[in-house]
């Protein structure tokens, strides 16, 4: 049967010409002479991961890991909040004491959007680029949890934290198949006569809490 | 088939398209400030990246390879989708294309959908096609909306709304927003948008988008973007058809690392951009339940089989090109007559509809070569423009008079005899037109030149005949 | 060395001015000096506007005329980029090894003339003399093509009495492309307007590059508009002696 597929591969195997026995071998042979290790101690990776958040306009605490109960208490205090979402597998440790917490356990859409805000953790975090990745479901919960409130704080940790992108892509192949989103800045645009306003879609204030 | 790129087929032609344009001081100003700003952003990003011409060639290996096995790779990703619980479908060509994305709506009896910025939808005419099935296609990235509300063509791949200032964003979103009252500075339009879109991300059921990068191994997606609108529309709605020309494949998740960070320096200069999104398939209790591919040809596999200028393809629609180009700069993208501008419009917009069409594009080009030097993927965009002028010509699509003066030139230059015949012509020709050894006027086509710049006229003694003369002993 | 003069066919026609400096610079530098009377024209016009048949005569013609050139010095870097280009494709779509061969053996002989002086003469000072403001435009074959990245600064650096004065956006095209000031007349008058923008910023009173194509393009337009700035080719200043003289 000459379907569509048949006939756009036929196209394509008349097009290109080669051999499939070449396939692998040519792969193999790539040429991929650009950096894909780390050259950065622990303190240096930290501390560049830090400047770029800050780039992008992005508060960040700096706590040790004993603090972070307080640091979370005093960042959500020093917002003005008193209630935030959270994914149902965060870990309940981090929680304070004197704010309400409440668990997506089918929230709707409107709930999500009435909420002052969400708290979650990170897969892990890419240095040189300042990129937060969030790993759906399990983890950060579903990507809606993170897309729909106005204010995401975000707890990541030292040991999550890798240098270069190659790293980063390395670690998030290890996700097999779940959804995962990369976070660096709030939502921005350039459309309007090349300015740069943030906070399109998206929380439009990200909050990093750097546990070491 | 039939293939179609936009409305590229009706389009005026270059030059004339162009010198209309030339007249738009606002736009001028516009184009020229925006490429400014993004020509310094990549600038500074690149530079910081000792690895840079590492990561093109890689780039350009890495899709190159994938174009000589695309069949493998796009059943790969077809089996590796379907596992993940999506559905793969094949388009020949735009209105094919067009058909299943109507027909899977209406499955659905939805009659509304939000859109996430794909230059690829705009290549088939989706939202019109839509339209005349009674379904309604919102735009959420906030240029397209700018484009969209103001009924209005795209000018740039990456910044589509380029060629409008606030004040007209302004005017059209009070207009069509139905806002009494508005604040004119960027922050204000932006909260606009986010109101006016944030209704349709939470109701709407349906989302079309496009996609930066398929994976095949996996059978991921993934998008690019900056506002957040893909997000909402990848996860939000019940149901996602998703747009991929079949150029778009990449073997390997690992191979995000090198288009991760080719990508956003190149298009927007930045170290990355705010949002990425991959997902595979569908993720019981996490965004669609519906997830439909569709593999779109309209034209690429023409592409593919011109081995001199295949590497067209490589394109992952960076627009970096663009904003490099000295002509796009002066004209902005309308100026090409397609959804595809600048250098890289220049080149893919008539090998997708076939030499009929958009035959003055390979001539928008001074063959500066800016473009290939910024190229993330080293598409050698002069060398193919070349390649394409030869087809125009050999097609016999020359203009007459043209055909006639480059032969005779020919002609001229092939023997010494008849290239010094041929000068002493030119000296006596110029006569009427030349004084002070300046020409300030030449007629008919020629006067393209004279109606801007003087003309050096033809010396009286050429080289040669100086050397002749020297070689004599005439001279000293 | 017995260097080999490829004038261009747009040179010798109109500045055989820059010809007449190229070889005064090289036999004041002690190098003898040939030129072959047969030659004619590289086909870059043909080639680049398509005319790819046309161009292959013209291509067979230069090579049969330098086949056995020692050196070849070319002072048009468009002219050399059209060679080192497209050459051998021009000769692989033609199927002949022979001439496939006969390219192979071409091109490391070409030169442009700021490389010949700098790469291949390892000379900077070529003993000129020229006390005006001058301003480089790089033009986008001799910048992308050729690279010959500072080699024509290092030459002009090299020349006594001259200012040199950096041209704003210099890497920007001028907007000729050879057919295309023609074929997109508008467009290129548009660029042009750019590129005499930053010419008369800069206040120098020469515009000097490696191509005439695009001085003379930029000149015509500078002549236009009564600017009191012209341009002239480095071989010409490079030319000029003790007694300010240019040819």
């Amino acid at each position: 049967m000459n379907t569509a597929r048949e006939q756009i591969l036929k196209r394509i195997r008349d097009a290109s010409g080669s051999l499939p026995a070449s396939r692998e071998s040519e792969s193999e042979g790539l040429v991929r002479e650009y950096r894909t290790i780390r050259t950065l101690n622990l303190d240096a990776r930290l501390d560049l991961l830090v400047d770029r958040l800050h780039d992008y306009g992005a508060m960040v605490y700096r706590c040790a890991e004993p603090g972070l109960n307080q640091a979370v208490a005093s960042v959500i205090a020093g917002r003005a909040k008193s209630a935030l979402l959270i994914p149902p597998d965060l870990p309940k440790t981090w929680l304070p004491e004197g704010f309400r917490f409440r668990s997506d356990r089918e929230l709707t859409y409107s709930e999500m959007d009435a909420s002052e805000g969400v708290l979650t953790g990170c897969a892990l975090a890419i240095a040189v680029t300042g990129t937060i990745v969030l790993r759906h479901s399990s983890g950060e919960g579903r990507r809606t949890l993170t897309l729909i409130p106005d204010y995401h704080l975000c707890i990541v940790r030292a040991n999550q934290v890798v240098e270069t992108v190659p790293e980063g892509i390395r670690e998030m192949a290890r996700f097999k198949g779940v959804p995962l989103t990369t976070i660096s800045g709030p939502s921005a645009t350039s459309d309007i006569e090349m300015t740069r306003v943030q906070g399109v879609h998206g929380p439009r204030i990200l909050d990093v809490i750097l546990v070491e | 088939m039939s293939v179609r790129v936009g409305e590229a087929a009706r389009a005026p032609d270059f030059p004339r398209a162009a010198q209309h344009l030339l007249g738009n001081t606002q736009l001028r100003h516009n184009v020229r400030q925006a490429t400014n700003v993004i020509r310094r952003k990549r600038a500074s990003v690149v530079e910081e990246l000792p690895d840079w011409q590492a990561l093109r060639e890689a780039g350009r290996q890495i899709k190159q390879h994938t174009l000589r096995h695309l069949d493998f790779y796009l059943e790969q990703f077809e089996l590796a989708c379907t596992r993940a619980g999506g559905h793969v479908h094949w388009a020949r060509d735009a209105d094919e294309a067009n058909q299943i994305v109507i027909s899977l709506i209406q499955a659905r009896h939805a009659a509304e959908v939000i859109k996430v910025k794909t230059m690829t939808s705009d290549e088939i005419g989706l939202n019109a096609a839509l339209e005349a099935a009674g379904i309604t296609p919102y735009e959420t990235d906030l240029a397209d909306l700018i484009v969209q509300l103001g009924e209005d063509r795209p000018s740039h791949i990456v910044v589509p709304a380029l060629h409008r200032n606030k004040l007209e964003i302004r005017q059209i979103f009070m207009e069509k927003m139905g806002l009494s009252d508005l604040g004119d500075r960027p922050e204000d339009l932006t909260n606009a948008a986010r109101r006016y879109l944030r209704e349709k991300f939470l109701r709407v059921s349906v989302a079309i988008s496009g996609a930066n990068l398929a994976v095949a191994d996996t059978g991921s997606v993934c998008i690019v973007e900056s506002e957040g609108n893909g997000r909402m529309c990848v996860s939000l709605p019940e149901m996602l058809i998703t747009l991929i020309g079949i150029e778009k494949m990449i073997p390997t998740f690992q191979d995000l690392e090198v288009f991760l960070q080719l990508l956003p320096r190149s298009a927007t200069g930045e170290r990355m951009n705010p949002y990425n999104s991959i997902w595979t398939g569908v993720t019981p209790d996490d965004g669609p339940r519906e997830f439909h591919v569709i593999l779109l040809d309209n034209g690429r596999t023409s592409v593919l089989s011109q081995q001199e200028s295949r590497d067209t393809l490589n394109c992952i629609r960076c627009g970096a090109c663009l904003n490099a180009c000295p002509v796009y700069r002066q004209t902005g993208g309308h100026a090409y007559g397609s959804v595809y501008a600048g250098p890289i419009g220049a080149i893919l917009t008539p090998q997708l509809q076939s030499m009929e069409h958009s035959q003055s594009l390979p001539y928008a080009s001074s063959l500066c070569g800016a473009c290939y030097e910024v190229c993330p993927v080293k598409i050698n965009i002069p060398e193919i423009l070349i390649d394409l002028r030869g087809e125009v010509v050999e097609r016999g699509d020359a203009p007459f008079s043209e055909r006639a003066v480059m032969k005779a030139a020919a002609f001229a230059l092939e023997k010494p005899g008849r290239f010094s015949a041929a000068q002493a012509l030119a000296r006596v020709a110029q006569v009427p037109f030349e004084r002070d050894g300046v020409i300030r006027h030449l007629p008919g086509q020629l006067g393209g030149w004279t109606a801007v710049r003087d003309l050096t006229a033809v010396p009286k003694r050429s080289f040669r005949q100086w050397w002749r003369e020297r070689t004599r002993g005439n001279l000293a | 060395m017995l260097v080999s003069l490829f004038i261009t066919c747009y040179n010798d026609t109109l500045f055989p001015n820059t010809g007449k400096a190229v070889v005064r610079v090289l036999e004041r530098l002690g190098h003898a000096v040939e030129f072959r009377e047969a030659q004619t024209c590289c086909g870059q016009m043909h080639y680049n506007t398509g005319y790819r048949r046309e161009a292959i005569p013209l291509m067979h013609h230069f090579l049969d005329v330098f086949q056995d050139a020692e050196i070849i010095c070319i002072p048009s870097s468009s002219c050399v980029a059209m060679i080192r280009d497209h050459y051998l494709k021009m000769a692989a779509a033609s199927g002949d090894s022979a001439v496939q061969d006969q390219v192979e053996k071409l091109l490391p002989r070409v030169f442009e003339f700021s490389e010949l002086l700098v790469d291949k003469f390892h000379v900077t000072d070529v003993g000129a003399f020229f006390p005006h403001t001058v301003t480089l435009h790089p033009s986008c074959h001799s910048l992308r093509s050729l690279q010959v990245g500072d080699k024509p600064v290092q030459l002009l650096r090299g020349v006594r009495g001259l200012t040199l004065i950096d041209l704003p956006e210099a890497a920007e095209c001028c907007g000729f492309g050879g057919t295309f000031a023609i074929k997109n007349a508008e467009v290129s008058a548009a660029m042009l307007s750019e590129k005499t923008r930053c010419i008369l910023d800069t206040g120098a009173e020469i515009c000097t590059a490696l191509d005439n194509s695009c001085l003379m393009h930029i000149g015509g337009a500078l002549s236009r508009q009564l600017a009191g700035v012209r341009c002239l080719h480095l071989a010409e200043i490079l030319a000029s002696s003790e007694k300010g003289e240019v040819l």
